[in-house]
């Protein structure tokens, strides 16, 4: 233990990388299907619902986890009640006007907690927003490798159905397969990963590990599990090389060398796939008449 | 500099104006609702408000950018804004509605996002400036605004709403049936492309203002509002417009009496707006729908 921990540097070091590792497959994971289910911008909500949740519970004097946790799944089943009737992705309007709303919220109960508390100085809000993956407590990483295990498993119970339903609605309904009850716990689970993510990254940069990983994932293979394996990978794997970039550079925040080290496997991954496509167009070259008007259906 | 509400109206409504600064915010508040409320009004018909989110968050590396390099914030929010409506512009997909399930932009966009939001807060700890500036960047602020920056925001204002206006016919054509309007010679890709960089530009002045979070709130909740209540475009935007200004004046007033910030009452107004229009909404299609099964 001792040798590995010297190899893994200080205590704060080994505090980031176990709980970060638990965050990253989280948000890997659960962001395959945000992706698949073309639901980004429910998670972005979720992200900011995070902030709130977690200034609300400040001011309110109780543990900053409990708002967290608490915001984002009933932030979560709403979004799912209301936006499950006429499928992913509907209303985005609504979903914007929404938490719009609840960043303002968000915004008074900052100010609020700054003017009532002796030693706020707005660092809180600061913290929540953008994270501090080396400022984590022994509690704080039980508590997200607890909850991570917890939401992998529950993921992983769900995969099969929720993979049908995110593909095809229409056809799983028709084969009994309760689609939007699964919506709506799927987006419970989003929002648990929203509050889980915003103690390691912070709120506002959740989509780092929620969109870049599974992005990246899918460009490099169009198979669904495979992806969601690599998606996990990819995530675990940005929160290693960020964490170590941090240490090594500490001007660095880690909040930002994850993003970006998340950023630059989906760039890798484009820039991959699309030479690949390219080989590929060009060897669909000589039957090419029925490649445009296989692609017309899936654009229009 | 802490005034209290009286119950006299139009001695408060003296006292706001009184103080310059509260004028050049009056001021500065109503150029940005016009041009939000126009601007906002095509995002929600284009189902583009995550990517008008993006935008408006994206002004905030801009700006933490320059005030780290001790440039003017205002090249940080204009530059970061219109570089980022360009490359949304570049992507598979621009032009057509987001949503799709299978479609790649959100994800490029989430990618932009959090890279945005990361490395305005990378370059504000590299410049030492921290919470106050950063609160200040992200939440707005209404006692900065100096004349300089009225007549700039002016400037851009009227610049996005002239090409609004020259671009408004086939832009809704494109933006209601982008397949309809292609096979009719119109461009999607390019229009989305214009739209994008004057929602780049009318973002990035209002977030100076509101800040960056704050913008969207001005953006989508007047426009959601205005379509929930009327189908026709030109009466939509007018109400979006309408309705933009008054949460903006009002929201204004209130926080110049209030300790809460600005944000906060913008978007709760904004907010309040929005459910009244679904209530109402509600209760027309409630109304409307039994006298239409009677008939």
């Amino acid at each position: 233990m001792s040798a590995i921990g010297h190899l893994l540097g200080p205590i704060f070091i080994q505090r980031a990388l176990l709980a970060g590792t638990a965050i990253a497959l989280v948000s890997g994971l659960v962001g395959h299907f945000v992706i698949l289910r073309a639901q980004v911008f429910a998670a972005d909500a979720l992200s900011h619902v995070a902030f709130t949740g977690a200034v609300a519970a400040l001011a309110a004097g109780v543990d900053l986890r409990f708002g967290l946790f608490a915001a984002t799944i009933a932030v979560g089943l709403l979004l799912g009640v209301l936006g499950g009737r006429s499928g992913p992705g509907s209303d985005d309007a609504t979903t914007g006007v929404v938490f719009a709303w609840i960043l303002g919220l968000g915004v008074f109960f900052l100010a609020y907690f700054t003017a009532h508390s002796s030693s706020g100085n707005g660092a809180a809000g600061v913290r929540v927003l953008f994270g501090s993956v080396f400022g984590l407590s022994a509690a704080t990483v039980v508590l997200a490798v607890v909850v991570a295990l917890a939401v992998v498993l529950a993921l992983a119970i769900i995969a099969r159905p929720l993979l049908f339903a995110s593909l095809d609605p229409a056809v799983a309904a028709a084969r009994g397969v309760p689609v939007r009850w699964l919506g709506t716990g799927f987006l419970a689970l989003v929002g648990v990963t929203a509050a889980e993510a915003s103690q390691a990254v912070g709120a506002l940069l959740l989509f780092a590990l929620v969109a870049a990983p599974p992005a990246a994932a899918q460009r490099l293979t169009s198979r669904p599990w495979p992806a969601f394996a690599l998606s996990g990978g990819l995530a675990v794997v940005a929160i290693w090389l960020g964490v170590g970039a941090s240490y090594a550079w500490d001007r660095l925040p880690p909040s930002f060398s994850i993003t970006a080290v998340a950023s630059l496997e989906l760039l890798v991954a484009t820039a991959w796939s699309l030479t690949g496509h390219r080989r590929a167009g060009q060897r669909r070259l000589t039957p090419s008449a029925g490649d445009s008007d296989r692609r017309s259906p899936r654009c229009g | 500099m802490t005034s209290h509400l009286s119950w006299n109206l139009v001695y408060d409504y003296r006292e706001l104006l009184s103080f310059h600064f509260m004028l050049n915010a009056m001021r500065a508040g109503t150029i940005v609702a016009v041009v939000s409320g126009v601007a906002g009004y095509f995002m929600v018909l284009r189902r583009q408000a995550f990517a008008g989110h993006t935008l408006s968050v994206v002004g905030f590396p801009g700006a933490a950018g320059a005030f780290w390099l001790g440039a003017n914030a205002a090249f940080g929010f204009y530059g970061f804004c219109v570089l980022a409506a360009l490359i949304f512009a570049t992507l598979p997909g621009a032009g057509r509605s987001a949503g799709r399930v299978g479609n790649q932009e959100p994800a490029v966009i989430g990618t932009v996002q959090g890279l945005a939001l990361a490395s305005g807060f990378l370059f504000l700890n590299l410049s030492h400036g921290f919470a106050g500036e950063l609160n200040d960047l992200l939440f707005g602020v209404i006692i900065g605004v100096t004349d300089g920056q009225v007549i700039a925001l002016l400037v851009s204002g009227v610049v996005c709403l002239l090409v609004l206006a020259a671009v408004a016919r086939p832009l809704l054509f494109t933006s209601v049936d982008a397949d309809v309007a292609a096979a009719r010679g119109l461009h999607p890709r390019l229009l989305s492309a214009i739209y994008l960089v004057v929602l780049g530009v009318s973002v990035a002045a209002t977030s100076q203002i509101t800040g960056s979070l704050l913008v969207f709130a001005l953006l989508v909740a007047p426009a959601a509002t205005a379509v929930r209540l009327t189908a026709r475009p030109a009466l939509g935007v007018l109400l979006s417009v309408l309705i933009a200004l008054a949460v903006t004046w009002l929201g204004e007033g209130i926080a110049f009496f209030s300790p809460y910030p600005i944000g906060f009452w913008v978007t709760t107004f904004a907010f309040l707006a929005f459910l009244l229009a679904t209530g109402y909404h509600w209760a027309a299609a409630r109304v409307r729908v039994p006298a239409a099964v009677t008939a």
